[in-house]
């Protein structure tokens, strides 16, 4: 291992390399802002690039370096618009959005920063080192298990609804899962819940119920309402710095973020998204009372679980790819035809086979998140500047981000009058206090939910794979305890205040 | 009827219309060899359809004590009147209007125009920077994604 070690440090270490990881980074972090287009996008829209440079590490490094640019710019974008472009950055919003609301929008970003590094890296070294065991482990898991996973992520709800608003959140999960259904599945050969609209044979998009659910409403509160202001600190980035303290407090949730971010990127169709959902159902969980209260409402913790968990598991997602050639997201996907175009093939053979590239792209990872941190931390104060703009311009900005995000994707402009109909809607549902985060959860998840329960139901022949498969029931059971451990703590709490329920 | 109960209503009568295609109209058109089959398409609608009907009359009967934790609402429906309600009119109003002229008008000037006026209704005069603005924003949109990126946008109108 330690050859290959060194082998892969010279070839990440030239001139050449070192360059195509700054430039990387750098169009990443730029067109990742731009909601719509996320790391999928870019990546495919780099291809040519990457492909006419030739040599097959250095373009690896370079897509690399864009792949990591463009979380980090997503991740910004839902920090300080309430605009997350892509999935695995919607966690991010739920707390960094109410930071940079109380105009501690510099030392979001720079959490945000500080726990992508960390999860990268952390994320990075546990591939070096479990990458040939983990293959194995991935393919452990069948349809059922990821069945169970899913619900799982579905579990994590339970982390959004305060007291008295369960029924809500589930209700909104139920209407997200309800959404995904529309349109025409990949298991059955008919479109479901059209009206025979053609406009919805694909159902609808993510990208234009993401920014119908959070942006769009987001804007309008801001116009109805002009004292809620999104510059909190009259457009001054103060305090940018995390004090030792908060530090103390993050660095736990760093650690534990990072190793579960990356084993659930390691589950090839996983990824970012479950992880980071996950991750922050995980840390609301376990985190203290009054901690607790914090969460969504601005809380450091609650914003460095889902980008820690998130980056990991970004880095998690290489291990089918290098080790089985078997692509476990979109953007992987996307990064297998880029290696097929270099004429290299992943799969069991690369470690033996192509050592250097294998090394080269493991360092690459590294060197990405380093240049990553190094090149961000100080641009932050001139990205948080965003919102400095004055309100006039500001708001009509945001708009139009919104509506240009789901029109590149789809290139349809009926999608942009589903997109205010949506908006409309979400503004509605935020008035009669309806929590909208789990309804996006929903949707994510839905489709998959019910492709992975099908195709167990058909291998299975019927609903027995629960009992046959004790990996599925054990993750059910996980499921359970995440939603009856909150409630439960909350009821003690309630009996302790009322003098009922005295020590243990 | 409080506004979070007149919703669930509102979300009752949508899951039973969802509910009534899954139950009566899609197996239907099923082909005889998918019946087979363990699972239909209309499976995992029906089942979302029985958990929606029941969580929303959950919360339309008020089964569900909300908890009064004494946090002011960030905004509030109730002084809806007190709030720039046209301003917000407008700008979705001015939103459908892009939708629909983004194609026939071309973006530039759909874009353009978005931007300014929308400005506008927000209450800016000083033309002297909101319009050469607006126009520098939207042609450097156009051609970081038309030019750069290599996603087409019609620039111009149809006519052109």
């Amino acid at each position: 291992m330690l050859e290959g070690l060194l082998l892969g440090l010279a070839a990440a270490f030239s001139i050449q390399n070192l360059f195509m990881v700054v430039a990387g980074c750098l169009i990443g972090t730029f067109i990742g802002m731009l909601p719509g287009l996320g790391p999928m996008s870019i990546i495919a829209i780099m291809i040519p690039v990457a492909i006419t440079i030739g040599d097959p590490s250095a373009a690896l490094i370079l897509l690399a370096g864009v792949y990591y640019g463009a979380i980090f710019g997503g991740s910004t974008s839902s920090i300080l618009l309430n605009a997350p472009g892509v999935a695995g950055t919607v966690a991010s919003s739920f707390d960094g959005y109410p930071m940079a609301r109380k105009g501690q929008a510099g030392k979001a970003l720079t959490i945000a920063a500080i726990s992508s590094f960390a999860g990268g890296s952390i994320g990075a070294l546990l591939l070096m080192v479990f990458a040939p065991m983990l293959s194995t482990v991935a393919l452990l898991f069948h349809s059922a298990e990821y069945f169970a996973l899913m619900v799982v992520g579905l579990s994590a709800i339970a982390a959004f609804a305060g007291t008295g608003n369960v029924a809500k959140a589930v209700l909104m999960t139920l209407l997200g899962l309800v959404m995904a259904t529309v349109g025409e599945g990949v298991l059955f050969n008919m479109p479901r819940f059209t009206m025979g609209l053609m406009d919805l044979q694909s159902g609808f998009s993510f990208i234009t119920l993401a920014m119908a659910m959070f942006a769009l409403p987001e804007a309008l509160f801001l116009v109805l309402n002009p004292g809620r202001s999104i510059q909190g600190s009259g457009g001054k980035i103060e305090n940018l710095r995390i004090t030792r303290e908060e530090g103390r407090k993050i660095a736990p949730v760093i650690g534990r973020q990072s190793i579960q971010g990356f084993f659930i990127g390691v589950l090839p169709g996983a990824g970012a998204t479950i992880a980071s959902f996950l991750g922050y159902a995980v840390e609301r969980n376990i985190a203290s009372k009054e901690e607790q209260e914090e969460f969504g409402d601005g809380s450091i913790k609650g914003l460095a679980a889902p980008e820690t968990a998130n980056n990991a598991a970004c880095t998690g997602s290489f291990v089918p790819l290098l080790t089985l050639g078997i692509p476990g997201s979109g953007t992987t996907a996307i990064l297998l035809g880029a290696l097929i175009a270099l004429n290299v093939t992943p799969g069991p053979r690369l470690m033996i086979d192509e050592p250097q590239i294998f090394w080269a792209v493991i360092i690459s990872m590294y060197i990405g998140n380093l240049v990553l941190l190094v090149l961000n931390l100080p641009l932050i104060p001139y990205i948080a500047k965003v919102l400095s703009i004055p309100r006039n311009y500001l708001i009509p900005f945001i708009l139009f981000f919104t509506l240009m995000g789901s029109y590149i994707g789809q290139n349809n402009a009926t999608e942009l009058l589903i997109l205010v109909g949506m908006g409309i809607c979400a503004t509605i549902l935020k008035f009669a206090d309806y929590p909208l985060a789990p309804l996006l959860i929903g949707f994510i998840l839905g489709g998959m939910l019910e492709d992975n329960f099908s195709r167990s139901m058909q291998l299975y022949d019927g609903i027995g794979f629960i009992l046959d498969r004790p990996m599925t029931l054990g993750l059910l059971v996980i499921a359970v305890l995440l939603v009856i451990v909150p409630s439960y703590r909350a009821r003690r709490a309630k009996a302790r205040q009322a003098g009922v329920a005295e020590g243990d | 009827m409080a506004l979070d109960r007149w919703v669930a209503f509102v979300i009752l009568c949508i899951a039973l219309a969802y509910g009534y295609a899954a139950f009566f109209t899609m197996d239907g058109q099923l082909p005889p060899f998918m019946q087979r089959n363990p699972i239909w398409p209309s499976t995992f609608p029906k089942v979302l359809a029985v958990l929606t009907v029941l969580t929303s009359l959950f919360i339309l009967l008020g089964l569900e004590k909300p908890a009064n934790d004494g946090k002011a609402p960030d905004i509030d429906y109730r002084r809806l009147g007190d709030y720039n309600l046209i301003q917000a009119v407008l700008l979705l109003g001015l939103m459908v209007a892009y939708a629909l002229l983004l194609r026939p008008a071309g973006f530039l000037l759909a874009t353009f125009g978005f931007l300014s006026v929308g400005a506008f209704a927000l209450g800016e005069r000083k033309f002297h920077i909101l319009l050469p603005v607006a126009g520098i924003a939207s042609f450097a949109v156009w051609y970081l994604v038309d030019e750069v990126l290599g996603i087409f946008l019609r620039p111009w109108p149809f006519f052109i």
